[in-house]
Formats: C-alpha cells, sequence, structure tokens
C-alpha cells in the first residue's frame, strides 16, 4: 500500500460521511497498525479479493451510529438492529466506492459486523495495515486497511 | 386516480431497505416485498410480481447483477434501479447493459433517490 492507496480510502470516507449526514468528518494522520488493538463498540468489516487482496474495517461508537441513524431515518428512536446493521453499510460503501479507484476486479464481500469490544481483528499476518483516524461531530472512529 | 405502482426493494442492510422505503413513500407506491438476500428476492419477486425493484448488487446467496437477469427473464418489462455501492462506471455500465433502467451509485441523498425513481416510473 502507498499513499496513493490511503487517498482513495480518504477521500471515500470523506464522501460517505458528506453525502450521508450532510456534514463534513474529518481524518487524522494515517499510521501504521501495530499490534495494540484498534476496536470500539461496533465494527464492520469488509473482504477484499480480485486484483488486491486483504481487509478493510471501521471500528465505531454506538453513539456515532446513532446519529447517523437518526439521520438517515428521521426517526426518534433507532432500532439496535439497525444500528448494527449500519456499521456494515458504512464499510461496505467505503470499500465499494474506491472502485472508481481501483476498478471492477476489486472485488469486495458482504459485510461481518463485530458487536462489542473485541480483543482485536484478525487480518493477515503478512499484510501491513494503516489506521486511518476519523473525526465526525464529537465521535471519534477508525478505517483500518489491509491490503496486499 | 392510477393504479399504485409496485415496488419491491431488495437490500442486504436493513437501514438502507428502511431509508428506501420512507424516501418514496410520498409517491404513489405501494411495497409489495422486501428481501435481503438474491435468492429470497427471486422467490418474493415471482410472487408479487411488482412493477419497480430496487436492487443492491453485493448480497448474500445470489449478486444482485444475476438477480437482475433472472426478473427480467420471468418479467421482462419490469423496471430495476440498481442502487449500490459499487459505484465505478463499468458496474454501471455493466447494470444498463443486462437491462437495469437506472442505476443510483451509494451513498445517496433523499433527493437523489426520488429524483431517480421519479424519472424511473416516468418512463415508458
Amino acid at each position: 500500500m502507498n499513499e496513493t492507496d490511503l487517498h482513495f480510502f480518504i477521500d471515500s470516507t470523506l464522501n460517505y460521511f458528506d453525502e450521508v449526514t450532510n456534514s463534513k468528518a474529518a481524518t487524522g494522520i494515517p499510521y501504521i497498525k501495530d499490534e495494540a488493538p484498534v476496536v470500539l463498540e461496533y465494527t464492520g468489516i469488509i473482504g477484499i479479493s480480485g486484483k488486491r487482496k486483504g481487509s478493510v474495517y471501521i471500528t465505531t461508537t454506538e453513539e456515532m451510529l446513532k446519529e447517523i441513524a437518526h439521520i438517515i431515518l428521521g426517526a426518534k428512536e433507532v432500532k439496535r438492529e439497525d444500528i448494527k446493521d449500519l456499521v456494515g453499510e458504512v464499510a461496505n460503501t467505503i470499500s465499494g466506492n474506491v472502485r472508481q479507484a481501483y476498478g471492477s476486479d476489486f472485488m469486495i464481500s458482504v459485510p461481518v459486523v463485530v458487536e462489542g469490544k473485541a480483543k482485536d481483528i484478525k487480518l493477515p499476518d503478512n499484510i501491513q495495515s494503516f489506521v486511518i483516524p476519523i473525526n465526525w461531530h464529537d465521535h471519534k472512529s477508525f478505517l483500518v486497511v489491509c491490503l496486499e | 386516480m392510477k393504479d399504485k405502482v409496485k415496488v419491491m426493494i431488495v437490500d442486504d442492510s436493513l437501514i438502507i431497505r428502511e431509508a428506501i422505503h420512507k424516501h418514496l413513500k410520498n409517491f404513489n407506491i405501494e411495497v409489495v416485498g422486501q428481501a435481503e438476500d438474491g435468492k429470497v428476492a427471486l422467490e418474493i419477486f415471482r410472487q408479487t410480481d411488482p412493477d419497480v425493484v430496487t436492487l443492491d448488487i453485493t448480497m448474500p446467496e445470489l449478486d444482485g447483477l444475476t438477480v437482475l437477469e433472472e426478473m427480467l427473464k420471468i418479467k421482462k418489462d419490469v423496471k430495476v434501479m440498481v442502487i449500490t455501492a459499487l459505484s465505478d462506471k463499468a458496474t454501471g455500465l455493466k447494470a444498463i447493459k443486462l437491462g437495469a433502467k437506472s442505476f443510483l451509485p451509494k451513498p445517496f441523498t433523499p433527493e437523489k433517490l426520488r429524483s431517480s425513481f421519479e424519472r424511473l416510473i416516468a418512463q415508458n
């Protein structure tokens, strides 16, 4: 992975927040993931195959997902299933949109959702992973990109 | 008054199905079915005979493009709007070539969904 790859994912992430919430998110400086776990309350994971191989995941808080779900549904009460589903949909959309840069042989899986603070998310050992911090309103989340 | 347009919503995401339903409710439509995977989508399609389908691509069991081809074999004049995160041009062109009448990349705003839907149902 190089700087250009990271920019594709940053642009896709910023576009997601812009379009869905009509308010801007900001990304922090990406860093190489070490052994320290990067896991918050809800995580949506996408497997990548085809031209590039690896995984992409977004991990975030219940509060952030609730706020986005409120915007999407315009409802006061948001169901737990909506929150859980939403983190998978965010991961799917951010990963799917980078096909504009990589082309259609960048294949994405359906999302897998992890609820609760897991020890860590298993990524391929032999590929370097990058963490992109995301700030939106007062919420913090992380996009982790691990691509061959 | 014209008959209601029968709509089916296919997406593996619950919140997207709910959002599509909500944002289209002001049209003269009846949502006759919803499905979260391609296999179930085809079963419900056969049972409910919708006029319009909103269809995701990346789904369990059967992908949306395969579902699109199957739906058109069953009902050649069904109007299918593909709504997908696979927003690259090649995927859009493939969907249209296979017979989709509209292609809307995710993420979408309610306004974009409604204007795409309006154009779709106005098509002959």
